[in-house]
């Protein structure tokens, strides 16, 4: 049977509850009669031969760059770069896109005669992976054979030593990169393409700079000028990092990028009813969903955590393309919109969304109020290309039980934001103006980023940027289930119940709403004409 | 005596509270323990066919399941038939000497047909034995697909049309060793006479795998389990008069009869063969009431197929007269089922 496309239901009388995402866990919930359902597309077919499909890309790479076998050069200087433990998500089984990419590179090395190979995780200011992480990404095989030598790094972006400032672009904007990447005879960037947003020049212009280079586009005027940061051609934050790229470039990088896409064949088949229309769910299904449900409520969220974070998502690769940025970021963009796009006609009153356990800043980790705030006002209300589903003024309904937990050695920069910055304000403008560079410049957080498992001390304030689009477009923001005080600190409103959410609403949007539902996860970019 | 019939009466509607509460919690489970209704804006796929002629019976015949099926219908379903309906068995002996897989065609008036005429068959046979069961019937709800293949190791066919699918179905486990009981006639009997044999049912097996046709007459199985009511074709309500017993199992005797094996002649078309079969089984039928001898004078053997005989298919009348020459006078009940 062929794929189905996205599809967006009207909801009637004959319509069964719709399932919503609740951190860990899941609820269902009777939308109003006329409202729509946006439902993904069924996951693409995954490439039959990944290892072959690689080996092809690199043998025959887009854009002006020759096979990767005649770049490799005994007494050559490489470095291979790959994406951290934010993608994908959830973490894919093994093995991971990365492992089969870096194994066929290294072959190809190894018979070129490469002796000088580094290995660097592209972190920007995300926490630093643990050896579980990176034996996951890599596998077992390239771990033992380039981290105890020291040759298995992790980007670190407070490191002056191994930081190099190449210039400024045409905006004003400062370089500054990884030195150890820049000034290889190659640098090859493997990359996983989970949405839009990701990938082409961003990869090296954003995962292997410093502060000082990020704070040009990771700032709250960027975010609020992408629209969305999911649609490249329409967001500031990808037009700062093409220029910084094509910088880099001239600068002589010289970058052989691998861009790999994914299916989104999101959860295991033990939670099949994940990714299924609820009106579909078969007796195993409904099973599933009452025993699962009815068991998360009663464990501690700790316990119910775990569980979540144990799960493999069964991700399949469906294309990899290598060569030149910009040529191979184009077709990758084009898969990635063929698995997730969906096309919905006109912007609502209201949008609603579910929030899963999930972000890319919390694997293996908590879900704190400000990455809620990031996941449903940053990632999921932008995932779109044309215009946001909800219209301007329009109300946006989250569920999410939006507990006031922080890891502190993941997130302590995030605890001090939630506690000094979010009381006093919640505009991401005099956010950024007041208290961004004591933060980033906070010697304790900077040591607990380059020392510990801790996000760099500004990434809280990134987190909340990446809200600032949606903060500028919405008349409201209302989390339903969400703890009413940490709800309140982030400047939205609470409610007890969807009913309650939407008699909140109406004082915004009016007694007769338009309502949308995205049911996401599985990710999935709305085409909004 | 009062306060006993109050009581009485307050427990049995106390009873009935509970049941009519009980009732109303089962209406009122809601998605997702119920299952979920479909939205009117969404077309309803053809739901994926597992049941019917598709659904897979394979299961039916490992060993195991074959062991399992040996033990109930030797300690359940045969002891149960015995005394449901004492069998009357004749022509065991033609059913000693066969040599590999041969094709029961009998005559078909009760759905208890299956399960009898499978507990009068010799051991040896009784449980490498699979039954033709109408697809539509049998087969039409996932647990009746099941229970059919598991108790009578059923296999589904179409009896309303020739398919080759069913037919290559029956046909590749003929030639895996397994016998095979088939009612020719295609459906139970609307009246109790014989209907015609269907000439694409044994007789076609038996041209395609070449083996032999043991035909088998049961008599009696239709008072044991008559059709329903709404099998027999009479409209719900009706005059009041109709008989409502159809459906339930009463005790009654039964015959059965085996006849000698049928093979196909050289040159002799499936059409052809099929009479013969039909014949054996009209034989068949008058021996319930005589002897074989007597049987096989009355039964024309110079041209089986060209009308020599009909008389099991019952008088051309009216179906008054037909019931009526079946059964007959109950003091002429012994004499009447096939009637001269």
């Amino acid at each position: 049977m062929s794929r189905r496309p996205g599809f967006v239901l009207e909801v009637d009388k004959s319509t069964p509850p719709t399932l919503f995402w609740n951190g860990e866990g899941f609820t269902l919930e009777t939308l109003p009669e006329g409202s729509r359902v946006i439902y993904a597309p069924e996951p693409m077919k995954a490439l039959d031969d990944p290892y072959g499909a690689i080996r092809h890309a690199l043998l025959h790479p887009v854009g002006d760059r020759d096979p990767l076998p005649a770049l490799l050069h005994a007494g050559m200087k490489l470095t291979i770069c790959f994406d951290d433990i934010s993608l994908p998500l959830p973490p894919m089984e093994s093995p991971d896109i990365r492992q089969m990419v870096i194994e066929t590179v290294l072959d190809m090395a190894a018979d070129a005669g490469v002796d000088d190979v580094m290995l660097i995780a592209a972190l920007a200011l995300h926490r630093r992976m643990t050896e579980d992480e990176l034996r996951h990404a890599l596998g077992d095989r390239v771990y033992d054979a380039f981290a105890p030598h020291g040759l298995l790094t992790q980007h670190d972006a407070e490191d002056p030593d191994n930081l190099i400032f190449l210039g400024q672009t045409e905006a004003g904007e400062d370089i500054e990169i990884n030195k150890r990447a820049a000034t290889s005879d190659l640098l090859i960037y493997v990359n996983i393409n989970l949405v839009a947003m990701d990938g082409g020049h961003k990869s090296v212009a954003t995962g292997l700079a410093s502060y000082r280079s990020l704070r040009h586009h990771h700032n709250p005027q960027t975010m609020q000028h992408s629209r969305s940061f999911m649609d490249a051609p329409a967001s500031e934050l990808h037009s700062s990092n093409w220029r910084m790229g094509r910088f880099i470039a001239e600068a002589g990088v010289k970058i052989f990028q691998i861009e790999t896409t994914l299916n989104t064949d999101t959860f295991p088949s033990s939670f099949a009813f994940l990714q299924k229309r609820e009106w579909e769910w078969n007796v195993r299904d409904r099973a599933t969903y009452a025993a699962t449900s009815k068991s998360l409520r009663a464990a501690p969220p700790r316990l119910a955590r775990q569980i979540f974070h144990s799960i493999e998502s069964p991700h399949a690769m469906t294309s990899v393309q290598a060569g030149e940025v910009e040529a191979v970021h184009a077709i990758t963009t084009e898969n990635v919109w063929k698995q997730q796009g969906v096309d919905v006609q006109g912007q609502t009153d209201i949008l609603t969304l579910g929030l899963p356990y999930i972000c890319p800043y919390n694997v293996n980790s908590i879900m704190n109020p400000i990455l809620v705030a990031c996941l449903g006002l940053g990632y999921f209300f932008n995932l779109y290309r044309g215009k946001p589903l909800v219209r301007q003024g329009g109300v946006l309904i989250l569920r999410h039980p939006t507990r006031p937990e922080f890891h502190p050695g993941h997130h302590p920069s995030y605890i001090d934001f939630y506690e000094q910055v979010l009381t006093q304000t919640v505009d991401p403008v005099a956010i950024h103006k007041q208290f961004e560079e004591s933060f980033a410049t906070d010697p304790w957080y900077i040591h607990l980023y380059r020392t510990g498992h801790a996000y760099h001390g500004v990434h809280p304030f990134y987190m909340w940027y990446w809200c600032a689009h949606a903060l500028e477009h919405l008349g409201r923001v209302i989390i339903v289930g969400g703890d009413p005080k940490a709800v309140r600190r982030l400047g939205f409103s609470p409610a007890s119940s969807l009913n309650d959410a939407l008699e909140l609403a109406s004082d915004v949007v009016g007694p007769s709403p338009t309502l949308t539902h995205l049911h996401a996860p599985p990710i999935m970019m709305a085409d909004v004409h | 005596m009062a306060s006993s019939s109050s009581s009485s009466s307050s427990f049995s509607s106390s009873v009935g509270d509970r049941a009519q509460g009980l009732a109303a919690r089962a209406r009122s489970v809601r998605f997702p323990l119920a299952a979920p209704s479909w939205p009117t804006a969404v077309e309803r796929p053809d739901p994926e066919r597992k049941i019917g002629l598709d659904y897979d019976h394979e299961w039916s015949r490992r060993y195991p399941v074959r062991l399992a099926r040996a033990v109930f219908m030797d300690n359940i379903t045969r002891p149960l038939a015995r005394v449901l309906a004492p069998p009357t068995v004749r022509g065991l002996e033609h059913l000693r000497h066969l040599d590999g897989p041969v094709i029961f065609a009998a005559n078909h008036a009760s759905h208890i047909d299956t399960p009898l005429l499978l507990t009068t068959l010799p051991v040896e046979l009784r449980h490498h034995t699979v039954v033709a069961a109408a697809s539509d019937y049998f087969f039409d709800r996932k647990w009746k697909s099941i229970m059919w293949s598991f108790a009578l190791a059923a296999i589904p066919i179409e009896r309303s049309k020739v398919n080759r699918r069913s037919a290559d179905t029956a046909v590749e486990l003929i030639k895996d060793g397994w016998n095979l009981v088939i009612f020719p006639e295609g459906g139970r009997s609307p009246d109790g006479w014989t209907q015609p044999f269907h000439p694409a049912s044994a007789a076609y097996l038996a041209h395609r795998t070449g083996r032999p046709v043991i035909p088998v007459f049961l008599h009696g199985t239709r008072h044991v389990l008559p059709k329903t009511p709404e099998d027999s074709g009479l409209p719900p309500g009706g005059s009041g008069t109709e008989s409502r017993r159809g459906g339930r199992l009463r005790r009654a005797p039964i015959s059965v009869l085996f006849g000698a094996p049928l093979s196909l002649d050289e040159g002799e078309n499936t059409r052809r063969f099929s009479g013969r079969v039909e014949a054996a089984v009209a034989t068949l039928a008058r021996e319930v009431d005589g002897d074989w001898w007597q049987a096989r004078r009355s039964v024309s053997a110079v041209d089986p197929v060209e009308g020599a005989e009909t008389a099991h298919l019952g008088p051309e009348a009216p179906a008054w007269r037909r019931s009526w020459a079946l059964d007959g006078r109950p003091s002429d009940r012994g004499h009447t089922s096939w009637p001269e």
